[in-house]
C-alpha cells in the first residue's frame, strides 16, 4: 500500500469511502457494539438508534418514509430481493407451473438484474429482454409496446453503468402504475448523484449501494412502496425476521450507520458535485475527440449522469491501452482478459461494433477528482493511443481507406 | 493482471514495427509473405510481413498489431526470432516457445497461437507468390 498508487477513474466501479463516513462508522466497532434486536439493554438501544437514524437519513435522500427502507448487503441483494421477491409474491400459477407471470427489462441491465430474470425463467415465468437503442435509453414507448395482461414486474435501471446513459424512469413508472405493475429500478449508479423522489418517479422498488456513494461495501438498501400500491415480497432469507421480515440477519449496524451518513452527504453535495463531474466529463471527451481522430462517445450525448464516460478509440485494443496508462486506474470493455474473447455485453447490445467494443475505456470520477487529474488523463491517453495505433494495422487499412467491416477476417 | 516484465519490455518498446508497403504494394512483391491473422471482433489482429531471399532465408520482418499487452509482445518476439532464419526454421517454431518465453498465463496462450500462425500464413503466402509447394492446413494441431 505504499507504493504510489495510480490516479483512480474507476469511481463506477467503487468509490472511496468518504472520511467523514468512516467516522461516523468506528464507535459501532468498538464501543457500541449492540445487535439492534437486542430489547432489553442499553446496547441494543444505542445500536437501534444508529439504524433508524441511517433509515432516516436513506429514505431522505430519495424522498421515501423510513418504513421503506429495507437494509441489504449491497444492490446485487437488494435486486435480487426485489425482482424475485415481487415474482414470486405476484406469480400468476404456482411453483412448477408455466405461465407464472411476464417480466420486462433490458439486455444492457447489470447482471445483478438478468440472472435473476433468468433464474425466474427457469422457474416458469416469461422475460422480455428490451434491445437498447443505439443511444441506449429505454422509452417508455420501448415498455409499452411489450406490456401483457400477464406482466407482473418491470425492472430497468436508473443508470447504465458501463456508459452512463439514462432512461426515462418517471414515465415508465407513470406507465407502470397506470397498469398495475411493479416497477422496480436498479439505482445504483444514480441514487446519491441525482435527485430522486420515488413519489415524484413513480418508483415501487429501487435497489442502491453504499459502495457506490462513497459509503462502505457490504451495505446497501431497498425502498419498497407501503401505500399506492403497498409493494410485498417473498423474502430470500429466513430466520430472525429483521427488517420487517423481508431481510433475516443481524444488521452490520456500523455498515448501515456509515451507509446513511453517505447518504446525507450525497443530499446536500450532490448538486455542486454534479455540476464539477460535467465540465470534467465534457472536458475529457472533447479534449480527446480534439486530440485523437475516430473518437466515439458511447451512449446518448445528454441523457448521461455527470461522472461516467465511455469512449472508444478506433484501431487500438482495450487492454492494451491500459497497459499504456497503467498509472490511471479505470475500466475497459475488451474482454481480452476473459476466456470468452467477448467484448462488452453492454456496448454489443448498443450495436457498437466489435472492434470499437474491444477499443472503449470507462473513466467515471468522483467527489475528490482534480482538474489537474483530468489534464493528466487526457495526455496519457492521448499519448498511449497515438503509440498503439503507430502498430495496429486496422489504422493502416483506415489510412489505406478499407473499410474494415468488409474485410473477410480469418476468425478463431 | 499482471504482466511480466518481457511482455512489458516489447510493449513499451516493441522490435520490428512497420510494415514493407502498403496492402497493394505488397501484394505485389514477390520477395515478401504477408500474414494476417485473427479478427477486430475477437480483439486481436496480427499483421507480420516477410522478407525472404531467393534462397529461402528471411532477412527481414515488420509486424502490425492490434491486440492486448500480450498479443503485442508475441508478434514483436516472434519478429526477432524468424529474422535470419531459413523458411523450414521459421515454421518449426511452436507457439509454446512464445508462452515460455514471454511467461504468458493460460489465458493469453491464444496470442502466442496467433503469433504461430502469422508467421506461417505469410511463409505460406510467400511461397504461393514463389510457386512452392505450400502446406495446406496452417491450422493443424492448434487447440483453441
Amino acid at each position: 500500500m505504499n507504493k504510489p498508487r495510480p490516479l483512480y477513474l474507476d469511481n463506477a466501479a467503487t468509490t472511496r469511502c468518504d472520511p467523514r463516513v468512516v467516522e461516523v462508522m468506528l464507535p459501532y466497532l468498538t464501543e457500541a457494539y449492540g445487535n439492534s434486536g437486542s430489547r432489553n439493554h442499553a446496547f441494543g438501544w444505542e445500536a437501534e438508534e444508529a439504524v433508524e437514524k441511517a433509515r432516516e437519513q436513506a429514505a431522505a435522500l430519495i424522498g421515501a418514509n423510513s418504513k421503506e427502507i429495507i437494509f441489504t448487503s449491497g444492490a446485487t441483494e437488494s435486486n435480487n430481493l426485489a425482482i424475485k421477491g415481487a415474482a414470486h409474491m405476484y406469480a400468476k400459477n404456482p411453483e412448477g407451473q408455466t405461465g407464472r407471470g411476464h417480466i420486462i427489462t433490458a439486455l444492457h441491465e447489470h447482471k445483478a438484474v438478468l440472472d435473476p430474470c433468468k433464474r425466474l425463467q427457469k422457474e416458469g415465468f416469461d422475460v422480455t429482454y428490451l434491445q437498447p437503442p443505439a443511444d441506449g435509453v429505454i422509452t417508455v414507448d420501448m415498455v409499452a409496446k411489450e406490456i401483457r395482461p400477464d406482466t407482473i414486474l418491470v425492472s430497468i435501471m436508473w443508470a447504465n453503468n458501463e456508459i452512463g446513459t439514462i432512461n426515462e424512469i418517471p414515465a415508465i413508472g407513470k406507465l407502470c402504475h397506470d397498469k398495475e405493475i411493479i416497477f422496480h429500478s436498479d439505482g445504483t449508479q444514480w441514487v446519491g448523484k441525482m435527485p430522486t423522489d420515488v413519489e415524484r418517479d413513480n418508483i415501487d422498488l429501487l435497489s442502491w449501494s453504499g459502495h457506490k456513494m462513497y459509503g462502505p461495501k457490504g451495505v446497501g438498501a431497498l425502498y419498497v412502496r407501503r401505500r399506492k400500491p403497498r409493494v410485498r415480497l417473498e423474502a430470500i432469507f429466513d430466520g430472525g425476521g429483521q427488517e420487517r421480515g423481508m431481510r433475516s440477519g443481524t444488521l452490520n449496524i456500523s455498515g448501515i450507520a456509515g451507509f446513511g451518513k453517505a447518504c446525507e452527504l450525497c443530499q446536500h453535495e450532490m448538486q455542486s458535485e454534479g455540476e464539477r463531474l460535467l465540465k470534467f466529463r465534457n472536458r475529457l471527451e472533447t479534449e480527446l475527440a480534439k486530440a485523437i481522430e475516430v473518437t466515439q462517445v458511447n451512449g446518448n450525448a445528454s441523457k448521461r449522469v455527470p461522472n461516467i464516460t465511455n469512449i472508444s478509440f478506433g484501431f487500438v485494443e482495450g487492454e492494451s491501452l491500459l497497459m499504456g496508462i497503467k498509472d490511471i486506474a479505470c475500466s475497459s470493455g475488451s474482454a481480452c482478459t476473459s476466456a470468452s474473447l467477448e467484448p462488452s455485453y453492454v456496448l454489443k447490445s448498443l450495436g457498437v461494433g466489435d472492434e470499437l467494443a474491444h477499443s472503449s475505456l470507462r473513466l467515471s470520477m468522483s467527489r475528490w477528482t482534480t482538474d489537474k487529474e483530468i489534464e493528466y488523463t487526457i495526455a496519457s491517453i492521448t499519448k498511449a493511443v497515438l503509440h498503439l495505433r503507430k502498430m495496429s494495422p486496422l489504422y493502416d487499412l483506415f489510412k489505406e481507406g478499407v473499410d474494415i467491416s468488409k474485410i473477410q477476417w480469418q476468425t478463431h | 493482471m499482471a504482466y511480466s516484465d518481457k511482455v512489458i519490455e516489447h510493449y513499451q518498446n516493441p522490435h520490428n514495427v512497420g510494415s514493407f508497403g502498403s496492402s497493394k504494394e505488397v501484394q505485389a512483391r514477390k520477395d515478401v509473405g504477408v500474414g494476417i491473422v485473427g479478427a477486430p471482433e475477437c480483439g486481436d489482429v496480427m499483421q507480420l510481413h516477410i522478407q525472404v531471399s531467393d534462397a529461402g532465408v528471411i532477412q527481414d520482418a515488420k509486424f502490425k498489431c492490434f491486440g492486448c499487452g500480450s498479443a503485442i509482445a508475441s508478434s514483436s518476439l516472434a519478429t526477432e526470432w524468424i529474422k535470419g532464419k531459413t523458411v523450414d526454421e521459421a515454421l518449426a517454431i511452436k507457439n509454446t516457445e512464445i508462452v515460455e518465453e514471454l511467461s504468458l498465463p493460460p489465458v493469453k496462450i491464444h496470442c502466442s497461437v496467433l503469433a504461430e500462425d502469422s508467421i506461417r500464413a505469410a511463409i505460406e503466402d510467400w511461397k504461393k507468390k514463389n510457386g512452392h509447394a505450400t502446406a495446406v492446413d496452417t491450422h493443424a494441431a492448434h487447440a483453441h
